[in-house]
């Protein structure tokens, strides 16, 4: 069906013209990237497509899993658990009383190493149920004041740990963070013998050098009515103060280690270690655990099965819907793009 | 019908009653009254009665929004979104103690997105004032007080001003026509920009002032104008001129309207009557009504899921906090949490108030989730939906060359609608025809001339199965190598001057002196070759002034009062001038369905010359019946089985005194100003059209327009019912459709119609309730007899075409029948409403829309389908022959039917595909990000610490996730254009709506939801309490932070990878190089000193990147969260493919052989043959 009758005429309405190329014609400029018919990929899901990307995704995890199984497996981790056995039989019932009262709070923990412990040893103390990731804990700082002497009076984020006792004179680290800092302290010793415990280089670098002041000293510190945790030397910047700094830096979740120090010599098997510790810190009031956690390191880091595990299932899981993917495909082959499914009543698939 | 109902409404009005001149008293009663109360001092601007006037000048300004409004004022308009007051309450919250984020990286993304949303607003109305202030600064001569004419800024007219206006220049303002530069003061306007007809029209001044020719002439003029109040409508104008103690009336015919412009005039004189915005074309700028598509009111329903979502998820959240808080001391004061301070606090963490606490938290939680609901979905949307109608206006496949003419998206908002279109309704003529109108045949005094066959004739004949020769009417046409546009007739019987010898020469010279003479077409002769061309008001009326000409009767000159035609004097051959004094119009309406006019011929005989329809022509012919009456009707009822639009001609002698006493009742009629003039002018031209004498009939042929059996066989193929709403006589209507395949022969066709002995006999008695009680009855029967012969043949594979009449369609669309007739009409693969007014085009459209729920484009060209496209959820405009009205009015606009095709299969599915796949991502990313935030709250005591830094969370929907979805929407394809085209049922995914479904967007979301799962378990699992790297550190709060949106980040990136199925360079740019930009971010970002990027410093080079478990924890959660939407995919492509998934396979194994097998699928109301 063609139309004649547009073509030129000489007496027509209107009549148009038809030679290209016309000036200031309207038509629109060809370009692949106007057709929209750019150079494409154009990924297909056949089944040979997914079942290769199956067998591609477990090729590459399980030996993933495996290997990190095994440097998971290589560490070697030493969990004490003190909270309950650091208080003495009669004071358990009153726990909180204990822990706040005046009595000596020195207790001994025995730890005996089955398994090579090659140094440098790390040392933990985990906490159980503390809510460091609390947004009034998680704002309670002053990132100004542990930076330079020059803002100390920068503790409006601080309240209610911001001054002392309601007068106007700063408190130095303020804030809860701060204040609830941990006390508790551990000393190692193998037959009798001291093992130091390093506790430089415990924090981060960026922290110490950039976030804490070199020339922050601790002030008013812990000299509040109600005494949170730990108490500063007054003396040491805060740079220095590297507990404080781990401690600073809040834990994502309520159950976390921090890192006490390191022990820097090898631990036999048959060792065995005795620690002194003070439990000093109320975990007791929130019914919060306390670890000690002594642990060597692979090159994966400490001990979790966890991500091999998951390397391990997800490869797998991915070679067992490869193998049902291949069953199916030659059980039941289907064509390729078969007419039959062209029939668009043929209800179409969904969610 | 004819084509000439399709103007009825404009140019008959505009053209009004040329010899009109008497002024009676009574006419403009009105004026001075209410409506009628403007007053012009005609050159006198400068008095005080005019300035006490108070009216405006003509500055003009179609800015939506000032230099000083602009600000206050699109805000607000940014505002009424239900999402954005929502931010902006956020915000405000934000500045307050509960923010869990700081006030700025909230504000950021919503300056952000509201302010480029207001830059787009911005840009537009810079561009509109740009016109206007180039209007406002174009010059005009006007008649200062030295008596000269100056050039004067349009925009310091004011009212009662005289002005000059030259050749081709536009009118400032509207103007009261004075004089011209002819002596009978005529004009002539073009108005394309106010109804975007290409004619002339004549306009007239009126007679004493008509003789002001000179610049100096209008020294001692003074005049007053009282007439009616600035309004809207184009054709109505009322005022009286007062000169000089006398009163003349002024009617439109004398009116000026701004942006017309001056044509084949060299100047005229006007006084300004509108100013400014109080003119006519100002008044008229209304925006058309806003449309929305389905799948944007349905995102709203998912925004307010989304909020209800948001506010049960802060619920529970502020729930248990309130425990929480409360258990912070205990009953007997001990304080459990000490290291919180439950004992020295806030309102915001009071134990002893922990129900108030829990209420502030509320708000928090309301901000801290405020990442279920996407920022810059809305801004994204539109966006990408003006990059589509880029795309749109761009290709070249839907430009037509003839006309000139690119395809044009004039709104953005529908594009996905096009990809669901369930029905189309379409005009005939212009839309499935070329409306270019060929005379070739006619019948006159019973003989049948012209030899051509037309299209639907060899479709009849093929149908017959008739071998059909090759139409000798083409053929000798091109012998003759000279194909006249409008002209198709082939008879050596009359042509060249043959017609002298036929039998009934008088009646023949009589027959087209008709056609020569009644019409408004005005000529233009070209100087250089002394041809004629004509300005016809429609393709019609050009096509019987050509016809004329070319036997004979050539029509050359139009003055007001008389036409001249060059004729051949049939008894000596030679050519001669004719004059014949023109003394009345009547104009064509739909109503009247015919024209007349009364001219005198030079032997001072009064002749009525008549045009018109044969359902009102027969009626009127004298009693003492022409013996080829009953020849005539026999071949008017061949003719229009042949697709041809037939007019019966016709014409009577008038009596002097019988004209005087009839104009006398005429003028009467005409001059009133009541709201009956219409009808009373209808009564009176009744009176004179009767007793007339049958000269013959005529029929033109509309063409059908290239690929109109093609694109709608397509469309068809693509599940896509078209009802065709035509004006047309039934039985062209059906010929039409089986000439571009809507009938075919394997269909039951199933006929609605009231043309009943019995009706037509109550019709004659005149018994109207009878009659409508009777018809409705018939139709309601009709109907019912209809679906029992559906419901008899279902499971069979026979389709049903439904044919129905105005008359019918009337009752059918009576509320109480609408529902029935709907039932049937869908259950029809075709549906031809034929002789329908435009108001039932619409009422059509408003029933399929309403009844059927599904999406309805309306198509035409005509300003008589405005109403249709209007109601429509698209209306499509051919930018064709009859103006550009209906294209103004439209959607969009296409040059010819067969675009549609690529329109919808092709840029409509895209369109579609592209939004509603984008929006799914766009709330899939918002959910896995958002729920992240949760999970870690629970593990947070729901305190409403965020797991993230800020600035990483307000970047995470303007940078890191928004360009890959974007790319989405505007580029991806799930077929390229050409196999969307080859398998039009994939189409039928938008129609059925598949992408956009419930279980679609649910599933989305819970693939959001697990994701979020995923990453969150999987990377607090793996780097639970250990050491995190080689050094013994262990993961923070910071470095989960940086670990769990690392994970966010690749996996809703890799998400956009998977689902997508086209990858260019562009969709490989912005999704990698998302992923590459976070990793930037937080190398550039952490190294700016620890004051601005606090807990970030450093946190990827010292902290994330030295861990192996980092890596790996990405690897393995990233993989994770994909597996299920990828299990997912790989299953049902394999099991339960949709539509896309097979013809892609089928791309894939395209071997030949494939392509060349033929399917055929049942479908559940048609049967559809493809033909691959």
């Amino acid at each position: 069906m063609n139309s004649t009758t547009l073509s030129s005429s000489a007496a027509g309405i209107g009549s148009a013209d038809s030679t290209p190329p016309r000036r200031n014609s309207k038509r629109p400029k060809y370009s692949r990237f106007s057709q929209q018919e750019l150079p494409a990929c154009k990924p297909i899901l056949t089944p040979k497509w997914v079942i290769a990307a199956f067998l591609l995704i477990g090729a590459v995890f399980i030996p993933i899993g495996v290997f990190s199984l095994l440097a998971s497996r290589d560490v070697v981790q030493i969990v004490n658990q003190y909270e309950t056995d650091c208080i003495p039989e009669g004071s358990r019932t009153d726990k909180v009383g204990f822990i706040r009262g005046p009595q000596d709070k020195t207790c001994h923990r025995t730890l005996s190493i089955r398994r090579h412990m090659k140094q440098p040893i790390y040392v933990y103390y985990q906490l159980d149920n503390f809510y460091q990731n609390h947004r009034r804990y998680v704002k309670s700082r002053s990132d100004l004041q542990l930076r330079s002497p020059e803002n100390e009076d920068e503790t409006k984020s601080c309240q209610p740990e911001g001054t002392l006792n309601g007068t106007k004179a700063p408190i130095v680290p303020c804030g809860l963070i701060a204040w609830s800092l941990f006390n508790d302290t551990y000393e190692f010793s193998r037959n009798k013998r001291q093992l130091t415990v390093n506790k430089r280089g415990i924090s981060w670098k960026s922290d110490r050098e950039r976030k804490f002041g070199k020339n922050v000293y601790p002030k008013n510190f812990q000299n509040g009515t109600l005494q949170g945790g730990a108490r500063l030397d007054s003396s040491k910047p805060l740079s220095e103060q590297e507990d404080l700094i781990v401690w600073m830096r809040t834990a994502a979740l309520p159950t976390f280690r921090k890192l006490y120090g390191k022990i820097e010599v090898d631990l036999n098997p048959g060792d065995v270690i005795d620690v002194k510790l003070q439990n000093n810190y109320n975990t007791y009031s929130f019914n919060g655990k306390k670890k000690l956690v002594l642990s060597t390191t692979s090159w994966l880091g400490g001990k979790n099965d966890f991500i091999g595990i998951a390397y391990l299932s997800v490869g797998g899981l991915c070679f067992l819907l490869a193998t049902i993917f291949t069953v199916i495909y030659f059980i039941k082959p289907r064509e390729l793009g078969d007419p039959n499914y062209l029939s668009w009543n043929a209800n179409p698939g969904d969610h | 019908m004819t084509g000439r109902r399709k103007k009825e409404i404009r140019f008959s009005r505009l053209y009004s009653f040329s010899c009109f001149r008497s002024s009676s008293r009574d006419e403009h009663s009105q004026i001075g009254q209410k409506g009628y109360s403007r007053v012009v001092y005609c050159n006198d601007p400068d008095s005080a009665e005019q300035i006490a006037l108070r009216y405006r000048r003509n500055y003009v300004s179609t800015t939506k929004y000032n230099a000083l409004n602009f600000f206050p004022k699109s805000l607000f308009e940014q505002f009424r979104r239900v999402a954005n007051i929502y931010f902006l309450v956020v915000a405000c919250v934000s500045f307050s103690p509960l923010a869990p984020y700081s006030a700025s990286s909230i504000l950021g993304p919503l300056f952000l997105v509201i302010g480029a949303t207001m830059a787009k607003e911005a840009l537009e109305d810079w561009r509109r004032m740009k016109q206007d202030v180039e209007a406002n600064n174009r010059k005009v001569k006007v008649y200062d007080r030295n008596h000269k004419f100056q050039d004067t800024r349009w925009k310091k007219l004011r009212v009662g001003d005289l002005v000059k206006v030259h050749k081709d220049e536009y009118f400032p303002a509207d103007l009261l026509l004075l004089s011209s530069s002819y002596d009978d003061g005529i004009c002539y306007v073009e108005t394309t920009n106010l109804d975007g007809e290409t004619n002339l029209k004549v306009k007239h001044a009126l007679d004493f002032t008509s003789s002001l020719h000179e610049d100096n002439s209008f020294q001692q003029f003074k005049a007053v104008i009282k007439c009616e109040d600035p309004n809207d409508d184009l054709y109505t104008f009322v005022g009286t001129l007062y000169y000089d103690g006398q009163q003349y009336p002024i009617s439109l015919q004398q009116l000026l309207l701004r942006d017309s412009k001056l044509r084949n005039t060299e100047h005229v004189y006007g006084v300004v009557v509108f100013t400014g915005h109080e003119t006519k074309v100002m008044q008229n700028a209304t925006d058309p009504p806003s449309k929305r598509s389905k799948i944007e009111r349905k995102m709203d329903k998912i925004i307010y899921i989304l909020f209800s979502v948001l506010i049960s998820v802060s619920f529970i959240g502020s729930f248990f906090f309130g425990i929480n808080t409360e258990k912070d001391i205990d009953r007997d004061r001990n304080v459990k949490r000490w290291y919180l301070r439950p004992d020295r606090t806030t309102v915001f963490y009071d134990p002893d108030r922990s129900a108030l606490a829990a209420l502030f938290h509320f708000l928090t939680g309301l901000l801290l989730y405020g990442y279920l609901i996407p920022i810059s979905l809305y801004v994204s949307i539109e966006l990408v939906k003006v990059l589509q109608s880029v795309f749109i206006n761009q290709d070249p496949d839907m430009y037509y060359e003839e006309t000139d003419r690119p395809a044009h998206a004039r709104t953005s908002n529908l594009n996905e609608e096009l990809g669901q279109v369930d029905t189309i309704l379409s005009d005939k003529t212009g839309t499935l025809t070329c409306n270019s109108m060929d005379f070739v045949k006619c019948s006159v005094a019973g003989v049948a001339y012209g030899r051509g066959m037309t299209e639907v004739e060899r479709a009849l004949a093929k149908r017959k199965g008739d071998v059909v020769a090759h139409d000798d009417g083409n053929t000798s046409a091109d012998l003759q190598g000279k194909s006249i546009k409008g002209f198709n007739f082939n008879d050596d019987r009359i042509m060249n001057g043959q017609w002298v010898n036929e039998p009934n020469a008088d009646t023949i010279q009589n027959f087209f002196r008709v056609l020569a003479l009644c019409h408004t077409a005005i000529p233009e002769v070209n100087q250089e070759t002394g041809e004629i061309a004509y300005e016809a008001e429609s393709p019609d009326e050009a096509a019987f002034v050509i016809a004329a000409r070319e036997l004979g009767f050539e029509f050359f000159k139009r003055t007001q009062t008389s036409i001249s035609l060059h004729e051949i004097d049939h008894t000596s051959g030679r050519k001669i001038d004719r004059s014949f004094t023109l003394l009345h119009v009547l104009e064509f309406s739909s109503a009247r369905k015919r024209m007349s006019v009364i001219v005198e011929n030079d032997e001072n005989q009064l002749l009525l010359l008549c045009k018109g329809a044969d359902s009102v022509m027969f009626e009127r012919l004298s009693n003492d019946a022409q013996d080829f009456e009953a020849i005539t009707m026999d071949h008017i009822k061949r003719y229009s089985e042949a697709g041809l639009r037939t007019l019966v001609v016709a014409y009577r002698g008038i009596s002097k005194e019988e004209f005087r006493s009839w104009e006398e009742e005429f003028m009467k009629a005409q001059t009133s100003v009541s709201a009956d003039r219409d009808a009373l002018v209808e009564a009176a031209a009744d009176k004179i059209e009767k007793d007339l004498i049958l000269l013959g009939a005529t029929a033109v042929e509309d063409k059908l327009q290239k690929g109109v059996p093609e694109c709608i066989n397509k469309l068809e193929n693509a599940g896509i019912k078209i009802w065709v709403i035509t004006g047309d006589k039934m039985e062209t209507a059906i010929n039409i459709g089986y000439a571009c395949s809507l009938l075919r022969d394997d269909m039951k066709k199933i006929v609605i119609t009231l043309d009943s002995p019995e009706i037509n006999d109550l019709e004659k008695r005149g018994e109207k309730k009878a009659v409508a009680k009777a018809s409705s009855a018939s139709i309601a029967n009709q109907i019912r007899e209809g679906k029992l012969q559906l419901s008899s043949c279902e499971g069979n594979s026979i389709s049903f075409g439904l044919i129905i009449d105005g008359k019918s369609l009337s009752y059918a669309l009576s509320k109480n029948q609408e529902d029935s007739f709907l039932d049937l009409a869908i259950n029809c693969a075709s549906v031809i409403c034929c002789r329908s007014t435009p108001k039932q085009k619409a009422l059509v459209t408003r029933l399929v829309k309403k009844g059927r729920g599904r999406t309805t484009l309306a198509i035409g060209d005509g300003a008589n389908d405005v109403g249709m496209l209007q109601e429509a959820d698209i209306g499509v405009g051919i930018s064709g022959v009859e103006g550009m009205q209906a294209a103004m009015s439209s959607d969009f606009s296409i040059a010819q039917f067969r675009f549609l095709e690529r329109l919808l299969l092709v840029h409509g599915h895209w369109c579609y595909r592209r939004i509603s796949m984008m929006i799914c991502y766009f709330f899939y990313k918002n959910i896995a990000f958002g729920f992240t935030l949760f999970w870690f709250e629970a593990h947070a005591s729901f305190s409403g610490q965020p797991a993230y830094n800020d600035w990483y969370m307000s970047f995470y929907n303007v940078f890191f996730t928004s360009l890959p979805v974007i790319a989405l929407g505007v580029f991806d394809q799930d077929v390229s254009a050409r196999f969307c085209l080859k398998y039009p049922m994939l189409y039928q995914e938008g129609v059925q709506d598949v992408l956009f479904s419930w279980p679609r967007i649910i599933g989305w979301m819970l693939n959001g939801v697990i994701s979020s799962m995923i990453i969150f378990f999987f990377t607090t699992n793996s780097v639970l309490h250990q050491s995190f790297r080689k050094d013994g550190q262990v993961v923070d709060f910071e470095v989960l932070g940086v670990m769990m949106y690392t994970c966010i980040i690749w996996t809703v990136n890799c998400q956009m990878a998977v689902s997508i199925n086209y990858f260019t360079w562009i969709q490989h740019f912005f999704i990698w190089g998302s992923i590459a930009f976070w990793y930037a971010f937080l190398v550039i970002y952490g190294a700016i000193s620890p004051t601005t990027s606090t807990t970030a410093y450093q946190v990827l080079v010292e902290a994330c990147a030295p861990s192996p478990f980092y890596w790996l924890g990405t690897l393995v959660v990233v993989l994770s969260s994909l597996l299920p939407y990828f299990l997912y995919r790989a299953f049902q492509t394999e099991f339960n493919p949709m539509i896309h998934d097979v013809i892609q396979r089928r791309r894939l194994s395209s071997s030949e052989l494939e392509t060349s097998r033929d399917l055929s699928k049942k479908t559940g109301y048609s049967v559809i043959i493809f033909k691959i």
